[in-house]
């Protein structure tokens, strides 16, 4: 089984940016997926992170939950689906 | 939800120590700190000279009950930050880190149990502030602990373990080596297996409390295993260690 999966992280591991970003404790707030309608906490998500940023995708159906891009003047984030903190 | 705004903190080396020949235990002072929770992590960024910065996540081995923080780092051949941290870092010298991070994969007493621990490698270390937090409570929640190793000469906190564990308080630790066993060894020698899991862990009827870590291949088969025994897939927490993060 190699491939992405290998490179297939945890929500919980982009705690530091979210908190970044959210200034709270994100990753136990939970998130509903817009495709599947699936209810997760963010800490659940999967994560597949680059140089470039992060993509945090539902456990589930793997749809696209939110999208963080890192640059020297900060972060831009997409964020879809529904969060709840 | 109480704002908590994130900054980086510096933090002392207070002492280093070899679990093995590529894993050290980092003891940190951290001015600053608030208390975390077992199974939080920190990220630690290191700046070069020339302003280059590296971060990487790393998971908290001490439990709250002690002063500052330990950081237990496995040296990864291609990684930048962990060849530093085990290689360069002395006492006296400081890094700068923030935390603690993520709420998700954490456990105190008061969540209760039976708790059923599986770690790949070095995923032991959040498990590792687990059961160093549950024996700091004098707690007698049942714990099972189950590590997979490549070889006997990769298993850290050996000592500790078996000294927690012989206390008879409900902790069983459980060792198991896939790449081949010293003469005499008694224990599995195989990877984490279905069998295993059913004689180790406590079963789905008790509803334990399931927390698995390690690298992503052994966690999503592991995972997968339980939920196929029976446990609940929502009293399962998960914690990939991946190339590009925690512990890289």
């Amino acid at each position: 089984m190699m491939g992405e999966d290998v490179f297939r992280l945890d929500g919980n591991g982009a705690a530091g940016v979210l908190q970044e970003i959210f200034a709270v404790e994100m990753t136990t707030a939970s998130c509903t997926c817009e495709g599947c309608g699936r209810v997760s906490p963010v800490g659940a998500l999967h994560l597949y992170g680059g140089a470039m940023g992060s993509v945090l995708r539902c456990p589930s159906c793997e749809a696209l939950v939110l999208c963080i891009t890192s640059g020297p003047r900060g972060h831009f984030i997409e964020l879809r689906g529904i969060m709840r903190v | 939800m109480r704002a908590s705004p994130i900054r980086w903190l510096s933090a002392e080396v207070l002492q280093i120590a070899a679990e093995t020949p590529r894993v050290k235990t980092i003891r940190l002072a951290v001015p600053g700190w608030r208390k975390h929770l077992p199974g939080q992590h920190v990220d630690v960024r290191l700046t070069a000279e020339d302003g280059y910065q590296a971060q990487r996540s790393y998971s908290i081995a001490s439990p709250p009950e002690e002063d500052g923080i330990a950081l237990t780092v496995e040296r990864l051949e291609d990684g930048e930050v962990s060849t530093f941290l085990t290689g360069e870092l002395r006492a006296g010298d400081q890094i700068e880190l923030r935390g603690p991070l993520g709420g998700y994969f954490t456990w105190t007493v008061e969540r209760g149990g039976p708790l059923a621990l599986v770690a790949g490698g070095s995923g032991v270390v959040p498990l590792m502030a687990m059961v160093r937090h549950r024996a700091a409570q004098a707690s007698r929640i049942p714990m099972h602990l189950l590590c997979s190793w490549r070889s006997a000469d990769d298993v850290i906190y050996r000592d500790e373990l078996a000294l927690l564990a012989a206390r008879g308080d409900g902790l069983d630790v459980t060792h198991t080596l896939t790449r081949g066993a010293p003469a005499g060894w008694r224990g599995y020698t195989r990877r984490i297996d279905r069998e295993m899991l059913l004689e180790i862990l406590t079963g789905p009827d008790a509803r334990p409390i399931a927390y698995v870590c390690g690298p992503t291949p052994m966690v999503e088969s592991t995972a997968t295993l339980l939920v196929s025994l029976g446990h609940a897939p929502e009293r399962i927490w998960t914690e990939r260690f991946g190339p590009t993060g925690g512990g890289s």
